[in-house]
Order: C-alpha cells, then structure tokens, then sequence
C-alpha cells in the first residue's frame, strides 16, 4: 500500500537497525523517552526493541490524554451524568471504561441509567444536540493539541448556530508543560527518571511546530528529534538521538518534515488561542499540579463550559491501591514493575488508565510485548494469555 | 414448515402472497392459514426437497454407521444485505463451514426463521431465495424449519438459526488440540474482507469499498484437501467473528502450544489494509465467512498448500506459520520489519453484529 509499506520495510530497517548498534556507543546508556502513546503503541506493535542494542532504553511517557486525566476530573463527569438526568454525556469510548472512585466507570453508570454515549467527533456530539432538543449535551473533551482545534470549532459552531443545549466539559492538555515538568523533575530523586533525549510526538507537532519545543534543549540541554508513527520513522529518529548525544548536541530536529514545520498550523493555533484560555493550574495524574499546562473556555464561551452551566465541582480523589499509573507515566516504572499488572490488571478489567487506551503502556506491553518480561520470570511465575500464573 | 400443511393445490386455492409489496405480519407466525401460505408459497418452494416434503415437524432418514458431527448457529447480521451475500446465503455458509471445519460432508441443515413484523416479503423473498441457492451450491438440503413473527421493533427485520449434521470423512480425524510443534499454518485466502465489506455500509463508517463478503461455503475446498492429506490435516477452523487471531488463540490454548505467524506472508487485499489503517483495526482481528485455517504436518503443507490454490475458493492460499513451543501459549508474529509481536484477542469493543 503506498505511503505506507515504505515506511515499514523490513529491508530498510535492518539497515536502520545496524546502523544504531555500530554507532551507539557501548560504554554508554540512551535512555529515550518517546513521549507519546501513539508512539509506545508503534514501538510494541511493530517489535521495534527486538532491533535495538541493549543499551538504547525507551521510556514511555505521559502522552496518553486518556491515561493523564486525573480520577477527580473523571469523577466530576460520572457526578453529572448521575445528578442530572438531562443530560447527554457524549464521549471518546476509551473514557467509558477507566474506573474512578471506588472502581466505578461511566459504562457503569450508563448501565445504572445514565445517558453516556460514545461518539467519534465533536460534530457527532454537535448532532445529539441537534436531534434532542430537548436534552442538555455535554461533549466530554479530552486530549492534546491535536484534538483541540476540533473541540475548538464545535464550540464556535454551537455558538454560531445557537444551540443553547450543548456544552463542552474541557479537559485539554498542553505536550510542551508536561514534558517541562518531566524534565524539570529534581535529579537523583527515586520517583523520577534519567532522560536523555525525547521522541517528539508526530500529530501535536503538526499543530503546534517543532518550535515549541525548543525549550528543552535551551533549557533543559536534552535533544528531541519529531518522529512519525510508522516503525522506520521511529527508528530513524533513534538514530538521530545517539548521534545527538554522541556529538554532545542538543537540538530540536524534525524527522517527521513531510507533515511537521517549524511553527506548526498557525489556523488551528489561532482558533485554540481564541475559544481557549490558560488555566492557572491542572492536576495531571501521575505528574501532579502543573501550572498553565491545561485549557478552559475563554470567557467569551462561557455558556457553552458544562463546568459553568452545571457547577461543576473538582475533587482531588486516590487511585486503586496498588496501581502503578502514576510512576508507569512519569516513566519512573515499567508496567510489569506494577503488581497488578497482567494479573489484577488486564484491558479485560482494567484498574489503571494506562490499561485502558490502546495509546498507554500497559495495555501496549500487555497486547504486544507480553512475552518479553514473562520470557525472563522464573517458571512458576509465567503468567498466561489471560494474566494467570502458570505452572512451570 | 412444520406442522401439517395440507399444501394439496387441486383442493384448497392458496391464497396468494404479495411478494411485492406485502410485508410480514403477526398472523404469518400464528399458526393458521397465512402461516401456512407462507411456508407453502416461499420456504418449500424455494427449499424443495423429498426430506423436506415429507411435511412432518422432523425429517426422517437413514444414518450410516460412520462418526457424525452437529452443530447449530445463529445469524443476526445488520445490514441484512450486503456486497457479496446476504443473511440467507451467510446462515448456510456459515453452518455448512462448521460442519466441514469438523471434517465432514454437510448433509442436511435446519432453519428456523425470526421475523419482524412489517419485514417486506420481497426482502424476505431475496433471502430465502439466497439460502435455497447457497444450499444447493453447497450440496446441502434444509430438511426442517420453523418461522415465528415477533411484533415491529422487537426484532431486526429477520434472524435466522441454521443447524446442520454431517458425515465425518472417512480418514480425516481434526480437532482444535491436535496441534503440535512444528506443524505448519495455512490459510485459504485474503483475510478481513467480510468483516470490512460489511463495516464498509454501516451507518457512521461511510467510506465505499469495491470490496466483496467472502461469503462461501468451504466444505468442497474442505473434501478436496481431505483427499490429499486426509490423516495429515490436523487442525481446520473457520476464522469468523475475532478473526485469525482469536481462532489461532484459540487453537494455541486447546493444544498448549505457541504459533509463530509471519507477517509477511499474510494475505490481505489492499483495499482490505487501507481501511484497517483509517478505523485503526487489525486485518487479523476482522471476520471471515469463507476462509479456512488449516494447521497440518510440515511435510505435507507444501503438497497441500498446491492442491488449495488450484481449488477456486484456495486460489490466494498460504503458508502463514507454524507452531511451536511455548509455555506462555501465546499467539506471536514476526513483524514486517523483523521484531516480534504477540497478536492478542480483541479486547475492545467489536463493531456490532457483523454475522
């Protein structure tokens, strides 16, 4: 299929593959972070690890809007939908199945009688307005940058077409705040990572430019290098990381130049700075408070904010005992460091949002690289296609 | 069909049934007359057979004394037509492939109908048309049925259940636990088409394919290979709902083995990959309806697999894997660009009602 099978050719990245192993430096350790889901995503499903030397690392980081979206946010949207019968919560499916307080998912709540409904788009949830006027629909917004513009334009559409019975629960997050506070993170502390260089996302940078970014090696003296999502581009960037760190450069560079410049869509970035406004702060999980790092409703779209129009109330709420999300984000923890990985913890019954999205790490490891950890365990500790233990 | 007809046209005029324009109503299921027109003027017409004619609420016949397999399944597929079949054509594949997935010839199949009243009797019409033709194609008779109507949006226009007895081959023993380390896996063409052909149409997926439900019955394909590796063959499965991946899963954990697939060497139709790559599937997790997974001994497969790709329902067949060891029973694949991947059952949600 062309565009495509280009970019996965098996030829081409054994060639890729031997040239990271002849120029990584073997006295060394990489330890790259490949910020986004989708990239963790492509790195297990591709077995892209099985073509690295044992000294390049990849830690996966927090891009996972599903995974980051702290319990009390989530908590609020379940409140809604179970305090006020009018309402329509229209949202992304991965969001249905991540517990809250108490365990308790919106499918649940759905099955308890709420009205939550999966949707593809913001336009779909613009729709269930159209068709029910008589109802109140909240689109459960979530997401990077990417997802932005488009929550963006159904705000102005609403407006523009008055439609009084729609509104937006915001929970948009910014790459560049939380990649600061990663990198920002106190060294040699045990609850946060070594990162040598990071793999920028591929869409995020499409919308917000390799520009954005340059913070980290201004500030932080670490390289990124923009990857695309298929398995050569991936690899290509990992090449361009050792010779960064080889060369002792720190730089923002592109591998991903047939979709990302370097300011980005300057359309998409208006339209987000005219309907959005900076929140002070958002807590993310696993990361904690961050400042300025999450997007509200500016004041001119007021009406259309569910969290105004509802009273919306945001509490801090703990996680499932046990659960590793928080460090498996921060990158601080594999998932099968996690107990309840693969035993308690599966995409069947997820406890953690990281076994949720097809975009976090332990539902990739668990998908895709389940051998990997279990091939090492002692017999006796092998666990089985569904997460049991097997007997040797 | 069940129950006493009395269809005898010189002594009673059947009343006509509008095939045209006449929908289903409750008194088609109630029993009376209008059943009865509609058993006599549709189902046996279309289904015509001595077992069936017999007119009786079973079929009766003669049994050799020789292994038999049964099996039963239900059809509640939305869109009721669709490129390449339709719910008619799929209820026979669909039971003549279980039976011949167990190594046997199809004989006789059943069919019982759920209408919804105000169904069209044309559409009701094209269905068991389509199932009368699928049956005869595949060599099999519907000896017995039964039709209940339920009230308007009590049911999906039309479910139907087919079950089905055959004859096992003589010679052919297969079973989902008799796979063993070092046999190899093959599969009998292109994967995913039903499932994507059928998403192609639903409401919310609208992008258009040229792309055709490999809807077929297998059980030719199924007596040819039998033919030539009769006590070779070890393992044959249809990979419907879940696809190649839950199908060989499900073989990995009967047998307590691993299987090692190739990516490489997956057949899947270009337009099939394209629209994977934009609804974000795996080929591997999408449905077929006229597809064999065969898992036999190594030094036949080259043999068989030459003998399938002369059958016209083999043309596209391939080596795929083999199995191997693995304590883990895991289902694994090399990956186009050579790392390795385990190939996981679908844990999302399955689009709805695609069989």
């Amino acid at each position: 299929m062309k565009y495509v099978d280009e970019f996965r050719d098996g030829e081409r990245a054994r060639g890729l593959a031997r040239a990271l192993c002849a120029e990584a430096d073997p006295a060394r350790r990489y330890r790259l972070m490949e910020f986004c889901g989708g990239h963790t995503h492509a790195v297990f499903r591709y077995g892209v690890p099985d073509l690295l030397p044992g000294n390049i690392e990849l830690i996966h980081g927090p891009g996972c809007p599903v995974c980051v979206l702290p319990i009390g946010r989530l908590d609020m949207a379940r409140r809604l939908v179970e305090k006020h019968p009018e309402v329509i919560l229209a949202s992304y499916g991965d969001m249905l199945r991540v517990p809250g307080s108490g365990r308790r998912t919106l499918l649940q709540a759905k099955a308890d009688g709420a009205d939550v409904r999966m949707v593809y788009s913001v336009s779909d949830a613009l729709e269930l307005a159209r068709t029910n006027p008589q109802r109140q629909v909240v689109f459960f917004g979530i997401g990077f940058e990417t997802t932005t513009p488009p929550t963006a334009l159904g705000i102005v559409e609403a407006q523009k077409n008055k439609l009084q019975n729609f509104s937006v629960f915001c929970n948009h997050v910014l790459t560049p705040a939380a990649m600061g506070a990663i990198l920002g993170a106190p060294a040699g502390d045990s609850d946060t990572v070594a990162i040598d260089g990071i793999i920028g996302p591929s869409h995020v940078s499409v919308i917000i430019g390799s520009d954005a970014y340059r913070f980290c090696p201004d500030r932080h003296h670490k390289p990124v290098v923009i990857a695309g999502f298929e398995p050569l581009d991936v690899l290509q960037s990992l090449l361009m990381l050792v010779r960064q760190l080889n060369d002792g450069r720190a730089e923002v560079e592109n591998q991903y130049i047939r979709a990302v410049t370097a300011e980005g869509n300057r359309r998409a970035q208006e339209l987000v700075a005219r309907v959005f406004t900076l929140r002070e702060r958002f807590e993310w999980r696993g990361l904690g408070e961050i400042p300025r790092s999450a997007l509200a409703l500016a004041d001119a779209y007021r009406d259309f904010d569910a969290e105004h129009r509802f009273a919306m109330q945001y509490v801090a709420a703990e996680g499932t005992k046990g659960c590793e999300c928080p460090a498996v984000l921060r990158g601080s923890k594999k998932p099968e460091d996690c107990a309840l990985f693969a035993t308690a913890c599966t995409p069947q019954s997820p406890l953690g949002s990281c076994m949720v999205s097809d975009e976090g790490a332990c539902a990739a490891y668990f998908t895709y690289g389940r051998f990997r950890q279990d091939a090492l365990a002692p017999p006796g500790q092998r666990r089985g296609v569904h997460g049991e233990v097997r007997k040797a | 069909m069940s129950g006493q007809s009395e269809f005898l046209p010189g002594q009673r005029q059947a009343r006509r049934l509008d095939l045209h324009s006449g929908t289903v109503q409750m008194n088609h299921g109630a029993g009376g007359r209008a059943m009865t027109d509609l058993i006599d003027l549709l189902f046996r017409k279309a289904f015509d057979n001595p077992l069936l004619n017999q007119a009786n609420d079973q079929a009766r016949f003669h049994v050799p004394a020789q292994d038999m397999v049964m099996t039963t399944d239900s059809f509640v597929i939305s869109p009721l037509f669709f490129p390449g079949g339709d719910i008619g054509s799929l209820a026979v594949h669909g039971t003549v492939n279980d039976l011949a997935m167990g190594g046997a010839e199809a004989l006789y199949l059943t069919a019982g109908f759920i209408l919804e009243e105000g169904l069209p009797l044309a559409d009701l019409a094209r269905i068991v048309d389509s199932m009368a033709a699928a049956a005869r194609e595949a060599g099999v008779q519907i000896v017995s049925g039964d039709t209940k109507v339920v009230e308007r949006g009590k049911g999906d226009g039309v479910f139907i259940n087919t079950a089905g007895i055959g004859r096992v081959i003589a010679g052919v023993n297969v079973s989902g636990d008799r796979a063993r380390p070092g046999d190899k896996v093959l599969i009998s063409g292109t994967i995913g088409d039903h499932g994507v052909a059928v998403m192609s149409l639903r409401q919310g997926l609208s992008f258009s394919t040229q792309l055709r439900s490999d809807s077929a019955s297998l059980n030719g394909l199924v007596a040819v290979m039998a033919a030539r590796a009769g006590p070779s063959l070890k393992v044959l499965r249809d990979p419907t709902r879940g696809g190649v991946a839950a199908t060989l899963n499900e073989v990995a954990q009967q047998s307590g083995v691993g299987i090692q697939l190739q990516e490489t060497a997956l057949p899947v139709r270009p337009e099939v990959r394209g629209a994977c790559e934009l609804l974000g599937l795996d080929p591997l997790n999408v449905a077929n309806e006229g597809k064999l997974l065969v898992i036999c001994e190594a030094d036949v497969a080259d043999e068989l697999l030459a003998t399938m790709q002369q059958q016209p329902l083999g043309r596209d067949a391939a080596i795929i894997g083999e199995v191997i060891e693995d304590p883990l029973l895991l289902l694994r694949m090399t990956t186009h660009i050579g790392g390795d991947r385990v190939v996981d059952w679908l844990h999302g949600e399955q689009l709805p009602r695609i069989c």
